[in-house]
């Protein structure tokens, strides 16, 4: 297990700016070391490069305290203390829940609920799913009441408890809102109770969790629930059956002096707040970002978007393992010196010398805002490393080791993702109720987004920065987040700018400004595969947080409620670009097509290479040369996910088909969205779409588009020290897109 | 469900020679068998010493379990790694030990 962790409040900084680093010793270290590095190679893998860095002068260097930081993983809703839930006295507590793991745990639905006091009311479910409700005086009275069966996982049910303080009756009520034969999961359960809730003052009312405690001014959460919550209300009396049932959508005039409070989870549903419809407005805020455009109860298909019927989308969804910023305190400050020049950096954090003592907090350098120090930009993927955050579906997936071709591997650090799930998800997660990962932040220590790890996403990309550094090419990097911020400004005064191995996840201004850059005559090599495939949205106002629904289809780990395609911070339609109206094929030439992991294969030379209007691209290449049978990543330059053409889905016309890949394993696969039908034959051996193709085109005002079409690609730059044909074939389009003549 | 003919040595044999990459259609029938199914004790490698040294586990039937240590094997290959739970997983599927000359 990895005894050190950490994170920066940044993943992109520049000259002037401060990165803060957020440390925990896991086990126990006194004192940890911290050194800035720029990073060459994280490839130390006995086929590759070698591990490279270069230790930079900074202040931050040298030795600290260390300390264990908590991670307090799980959403909810919290509602401020207020005099209102003091002057409660009888109540009534009603939503629609759909839980998704009933019987697994205790879970709390609402509750205004003091654990450290046990005091206060807190429905919720018991152990076995059933709908129970706890009430105790702060006194060591407690009371518990709950319903005679479990509800159903999956199914909709109105809950509701309604107390009494008069008579001290309570009554307990649990009922499916499907009505199907033979289903005898609803409940009605009573009991006269002799003590009153009585919670400290202090006391939030909380939905999807309840109070555990405090540290600082922070209100710690436990019993934390999985599953959906609608329209909330709290009364401060009983009501009737007929009266609640009014509640549903609005409050009705008759019954406003009663209510409380009613929140509607479908108002403001980008943000983090929660609205309460009463003239109390006690309104609340999201904690860890739960999955908000969710369906409720009357979703019926009429609306695919959650912003054409709201009333059909007031339901936000909670998970115990929910986590958007761990809030860790800061250890120090790294100052981003001019003389620091753009590039990959990162801290390297020690607590000893063995691998799991060591962690890397990566981050990235632009150059001056509107300045460019270099002629090429190398474009960070940081969107798609925060995709695969801490991902554990390489090995929670049952199909991870089928498609891999290979045995699944636990080191340190899959051990510790695997067994410290408060870590949070990825988007190719499960929440630990099955339920598809929505978001991901950068806001936690992230495991896998370091040197000295996989040959994947950051690790692979690192092959080209290596590359880059070993050549003598001057270059800047510049990342998705800040091309998202400040659009086609950050690339138009690059002569070419490079991709990464895997440029997975964009949102629309990241598409758009690549788009606008290649209009006005950029370049761009592309040197990946299964790029500018899914559409994400970056939070309007919350930092470092992304969502995406992996809707309709496309290479999936989990799939997207019908209806619940559309992104819940902006709007807009998620799922891939090939379905949004930026097909890669129209922007790079190129498009996902197949996929495997065992083997990497190479090139053969197609007629398009020897068009006159390429011939730089060959220079030094042989008529028949086989390229790139060699490389760090499966042993050749053609692997892991393949990119090809297809006009119809926007590759240009007068695109020129340079290289294709061959001879692919069975492992390798056509990827759904290609396939009409299911049908037998559509792997490496058989289907010849599961290929990768190397394209080049111009585009308007000189400029031009140079693909690859393989997230392998990069791994054999480096080989026989940048002295190979996949080196040489980069370089050259490298330098000719340098040249400002037009293409 | 394809069932594994024990008699067929011939794809054991190949699957020996090369692990990786392109394989016979039937013995990507066997390959397939063994890789699918539920997670729950499925075996898997365990890093003793990076890039050098792995062990043999098994996951738990949860995620999140931890992965129990299978003793009695250290791999210095991948490989060979492959080879080790190909021939485990026969036994397991055809009731007879993998015995090739």
């Amino acid at each position: 297990m990895l005894e050190i962790l950490g994170y920066g409040d940044r993943h992109s900084l520049r000259p002037g700016d401060r990165l803060q680093v957020k440390v925990s010793c896991e086990a126990g270290a006194p004192r940890f070391h911290a050194e800035v590095v720029r990073m060459i190679c994280g490839d130390d893998s006995p086929a590759g490069p070698g591990y490279k860095d270069q230790p930079i002068a900074s202040p931050a260097n040298g030795g600290y305290p260390a300390r264990k930081q908590p991670l307090d993983t799980g959403s909810a809703v919290l509602v401020p203390a207020s005099p209102l839930f003091d002057r409660l006295q009888s109540f009534t507590l009603t939503a629609l829940v759909w839980p998704t793991t009933p019987g697994r745990k205790p879970q709390t639905l609402l509750a205004r609920w003091s654990e450290p006091a046990r005091a206060g009311f807190r429905l919720g479910l018991d152990a076995t799913g059933a709908l129970a409700l706890d009430i105790g005086d702060g006194k060591g009275g407690f009371a518990a009441i709950k319903a005679d069966r479990p509800m159903r996982e999956r199914a909709w049910y109105r809950v509701t408890a309604r107390f009494d303080a008069g008579t001290g009756l309570v009554r307990l009520s649990q009922q499916p809102l499907a009505h199907l034969a033979r289903d005898d999961s609803g409940s009605e359960v009573e009991a006269i109770l002799r003590i009153r809730p009585q919670a400290p003052a202090d006391t939030p009312f909380t939905m999807a969790a309840h109070v555990t405690g405090r540290r600082g001014a922070k209100v710690l959460l436990g019993g934390h629930y999985n599953g959906k919550i609608e329209a909330p209300r709290l009364a401060a009396r009983v009501l009737q059956d007929g009266e609640i049932e009014t509640l549903r959508a609005a409050i009705p005039p008759a019954l406003a002096k009663d209510v409380a409070a009613a929140w509607d989870f479908s108002r403001e549903t980008p943000t983090t707040r929660v609205v309460d419809l009463s003239a109390n407005r006690l309104d609340g805020e999201t904690v860890n970002l739960p999955t908000r455009a969710m369906k409720g109860a009357a979703w019926n298909g009429e609306a695919m978007r959650w912003m054409d019927k709201p009333e059909h989308y007031g339901a936000i969804h909670f998970h115990d393992d929910d986590l958007y910023d761990a809030g860790w305190e800061t250890d120090f400050e790294v100052p981003i010196t001019a003389d620091m020049r753009s590039g990959v950096y990162a801290v390297k954090l020690s607590c000893g010398e063995r691998y799991e003592q060591l962690a890397f907090v990566t981050f990235f350098v632009l150059p001056p805002k509107g300045k460019t120090t270099a002629p090429v930009a190398f474009l960070a993927a940081n969107a798609t490393y925060m995709a695969y955050a801490n991902s554990h579906h390489g090995w929670d997936d049952v199909l991870a080791e089928i498609c891999y071709g290979a045995l699944l591997e636990f080191g340190p650090t899959e051990r510790t993702l695997n067994a410290r799930r408060e870590l949070g998800v990825s988007t190719y997660d499960v929440h630990t109720d099955g339920s598809g990962s929505c978001h991901s932040s950068r806001l936690r220590p992230i495991l896998n987004t370091r040197p000295r790890y996989s040959l994947w996403n950051f690790g692979a990309d690192l092959h080209i920065i290596d590359w880059l550094e070993g050549t003598g090419q001057a270059y800047d990097v510049i990342t998705d987040e800040m091309l998202h911020q400040e659009g086609l400004s950050l690339l138009q005064n690059y002569r070419c700018v490079v991709t990464g191995t895997h440029p997975e996840y964009h949102s629309l201004a990241q598409m758009r400004a690549v788009e606008a850059y290649l209009a006005q005559g950029g370049r761009l090599i592309y040197t990946g595969g299964n790029g500018f495939y899914w559409r994400i949205a970056w939070h309007p106002t919350l930092p470092g947080v992304i969502e995406m629904r992996r809707a309709e289809n496309g290479t999936r780990t989990w799939i997207a409620e019908p209806g619940e395609y559309h992104l819940s911070f902006t709007g807009e339609l998620s799922g891939l670009w090939r379905n949004n109206g930026i097909p890669p094929q129209q922007l790079v030439g190129i498009g996902f097509g197949s996929e495997g992991f065992d083997e990497s294969s190479w090139y053969r030379r197609q007629p398009g290479s020897f068009d006159p209007r390429v011939s730089f691209i060959f220079e030094g290449i042989g008529k028949d040369e086989t390229i790139g049978d060699f490389g760090a990543v499966g042993g050749g330059a053609a692997g892991l996910e393949l990119d090809i053409v297809d006009p119809r889905q926007g590759t240009p016309p007068h695109a020129l088909v340079l290289a294709c890949s061959e001879l692919h394993s069975n492992v390798y696969v056509i990827t759904p969205e290609e396939l009409i039908s299911t049908y037998p034959g559509i792997d490496g051996i058989e289907d010849p779409k599961v290929r990768a193709d190397m394209v080049f085109f111009e585009t308007p005002n000189g400029g031009a588009v140079f693909s690859t079409g393989s997230i392998a690609w990069a791994g054999s730059l480096g080989h026989n020290r940048y002295n190979n044909n996949v080196a040489r074939i980069t370089g050259n389009v490298l330098k000719r897109f340098i040249d400002p003549t037009p293409l | 469900m394809y069932e594994i003919d024990p008699d067929r040595l011939d794809l054991a044999r190949e699957f020996r020679d090369k692990p990786f990459g392109r394989h016979s259609g039937e013995l990507q029938r066997v390959i397939n068998r063994m890789r699918a199914g539920s997670n729950a004790g499925r075996l898997v490698l365990v890093t003793l010493e990076r890039h050098k040294r792995w062990g043999l586990g098994r996951m738990g039937a949860q995620p999140g379990d931890p992965i129990a240590p299978v003793p009695g094997y250290e791999f210095t290959s991948y490989e060979e790694a492959e080879w080790a739970v190909f021939k485990l997983r026969w036994q397991a599927l055809t009731g007879r030990e993998l015995a090739l000359d």
